[in-house]
């Protein structure tokens, strides 16, 4: 059962680590790192489903019978654009944010913030 | 033309952003996004009256047949839903011309009507699409274009707010994602009348239960469901007036139409409600939700804020009508997510007006701010009326509705937590009702004569088609019966 699926524990390794980082981590740049383990994780997820034993890639030839599935690797292309979509806004708010809070530690915004009030 | 009504209404402001990034000058973009939100308006009312008499449209993109081509699938809750949104976005874009110039740099203007007709792409796609990953991939258009719209706010407190709610939009729909990848493994596909039919025989194994509770999840941190709502107050109050207008009035909304897609249509309400008992989940939530948000709304001292908790409040009664399991319930759960969606749209299109004169919504600032200011202050205690609920006004009717539905099933101590919470809202919209006319002015704003230009008479005709969906309330309800049987 473990070395059958072995793809999926990777996943959900990954998940679990990029969850942990986005979650326990107060900076924010390191938030979004973790942000990005956390959807590669799911790349990986459904790049592997679509992977057949023994498959080729979906080539029209008699040579070949048992073919990958080619969906899960276009639908992931789409999703990797939002990732970088993601990133990039993340990222463009994380310098807009160092600018003019001077921290990117977020107890540090939080008490800034706090004072503001 | 008219049979491709139902993708032009996503396609057209999907190109019209591109090119407003072009055009790029102030006045000019707010022309032309103006004009391409009413167009969008008139292809979904057109869209309406044809689902309302002739049934559902499904339209193959590009002519390929599904499930192998991507499906539009617009029902009647798709269509009520499609109507909402593009009512509330050329509302908006009309209206607040005038906040725009005041509040967004010159020189950012253009790309601001850009973001915004890339959300309103992304909410419109989300209620069309007939095909479940491009619900992910709408659902990212419109979540990423409205951080880009948040983080625009003069406040340094936008940027925050808006990268926080990124971090939590992302896992959310990153959550469906993997929902979406769970049920494709199992069904081979990903077309949403496909899966419905295909998810029955399959129902008992782990990966779709898994793929469910990744769905509830994703969708209840898009929904800003209590406990994972805590993104919501800080985006509203901190983005531009335009903005937390608009997303107010339908980015939850469009989430609570992804929630009902999700669970009675894909997974069916069978196995959401009797297999795998959600409303378990949703009930206790749902009542957090009214109360603990309701009196977080009376502590808060910026009005924006308060109105954002009470928006918390109000996604509270629409997920009870659904975790009622009941005909009843779920019509009273789509009456209030469109009532409510005018009501909270004119409460903030108020808010934007006193800040033409006051120098922020902080309560003491919004001292006597009514009577130098009638028609606005006027504007929002009507407002206040319809969130409270009282006859008369269109919240009573949904109001209404979601208590029998719930006198239907015997819950007598929910009826009582209805009547407490709709006093706590009397309690909060009073505490402002009190600032605005019952404390003294300010010299400087007894002085500010700024005009407001067309804000204030949007705002009324807004808050004047509430008090008409109050008294003759045939229209909408109406059509959320339609909505909630097209979902059976």
């Amino acid at each position: 059962m473990l070395s059958g699926l072995y793809n999926y524990w990777i996943a959900i390794l990954l998940m679990a680590i990029g969850f942990y980082i986005v979650i326990a981590h107060s900076n924010l740049f390191t938030k979004m790192i973790g942000l990005n383990i956390f959807q590669t994780s799911v790349f990986i997820l459904f790049i592997s489903m679509g992977k057949v034993d023994g498959g080729t890639a979906p080539i029209l030839s008699e040579a070949y019978t048992a073919y990958s599935n080619p969906l899960p690797h276009v639908l992931i292309l789409t999703a990797i654009v939002v990732s970088v979509a993601t990133t990039a806004v993340g990222l463009a708010l994380i310098v807009s944010i160092n600018r003019r809070y001077k921290t990117l530690d977020e107890h540090e915004i939080e008490q800034q913030e706090l004072e503001q009030e | 033309m008219t049979n491709h009504l139902a993708i032009l209404q996503v396609v057209l402001p999907l190109i019209a952003a591109p090119l407003c990034s072009l055009i790029n000058q102030a006045k000019a973009c707010w022309l032309f996004a103006t004009t391409i939100s009413w167009l969008v308006f008139a292809i979904s009312l057109s869209l309406f009256i044809e689902v309302q008499t002739g049934g559902s449209i499904r339209y193959e993109i590009g002519g390929w047949q599904p499930p192998w081509g991507i499906e539009y699938h617009i029902d009647a809750l798709a269509a009520f839903v499609l109507l909402l949104v593009s009512a509330m976005a050329a509302i908006t874009l009309s209206a607040f011309q005038r906040r725009i110039t005041i509040e967004i740099p010159k020189h950012k203007q253009g790309l601001f009507y850009t973001a915004f007709l890339l959300c309103l792409t992304g909410l419109l796609g989300i209620v069309a699409t007939g095909d479940a990953f491009n619900i992910f991939v709408f659902l990212e258009i419109s979540s990423l274009s409205a951080y880009a719209l948040i983080a625009l706010g003069e406040d340094r407190r936008a940027l925050t707010a808006s990268f926080e709610y990124l971090i939590m939009g992302t896992i959310g729909a990153t959550f469906i994602l993997i929902g979406i990848g769970l049920l494709y493994m199992q069904t081979g596909t990903l077309n949403i009348v496909d899966l419905q039919t295909r998810i029955p025989a399959i129902s008992h194994l782990h990966s779709v239960h898994a793929a469910f509770a990744f769905f509830t999840i994703g969708i209840f941190l898009k929904l800003a469901l209590f406990p994972l709502h805590h993104w919501l107050p800080g985006a509203y109050a901190y983005a531009p007036s335009a903005v937390s207008t608009f997303l107010a009035a339908t980015a939850t909304k469009v989430a609570l139409y992804l929630l009902y897609r999700v669970f009675y249509t894909i997974f069916g309400s069978e196995f959401s409600f009797e297999v795998l008992q959600l409303h378990y989940i949703l009930m206790p939530l749902s009542i957090l939700a009214i109360v603990i948000s309701s009196l977080n709304a009376i502590f808060q001292q910026d009005v924006r804020k308060m109105l954002a908790y009470s928006s918390l409040g109000q996604i509270g009664y629409m997920t009870l009508g659904i975790a009622l399991f009941s005909d009843a319930g779920l019509v009273a759960s789509i009456l209030h997510l469109f009532n409510h969606a005018f009501i909270k749209g004119a409460l903030f299109m108020t808010l934007a007006c006193f800040l033409f004169r006051t120098p922020s919504l902080r309560l003491d600032d919004l001292n006597g701010a009514g009577r130098a200011m009638p028609w606005v202050g006027f504007a929002f205690v009507v407002g206040g009326l319809g969130l409270i609920g009282v006859p008369l006004t269109s919240g009573f009717i949904s109001k209404w509705l979601l208590v029998s539905a719930v006198i239907e099933q015997g819950h007598w101590w929910l009826v009582a937590i209805i009547v407490f919470s709709s006093l706590l809202a009397l309690i909060y919209v009073w505490r402002v009702v009190e600032h605005l006319f019952f404390r003294e002015a300010s010299a400087a704003l007894v002085a500010n004569k700024q005009p407001i230009g067309a804000l204030l008479p949007f705002t009324w005709v807004v808050l004047l088609s509430t008090l008409y969906f109050g008294i003759n309330s045939d229209f909408p309800v109406q059509a959320a019966k339609a909505a909630a049987k097209a979902l059976q």
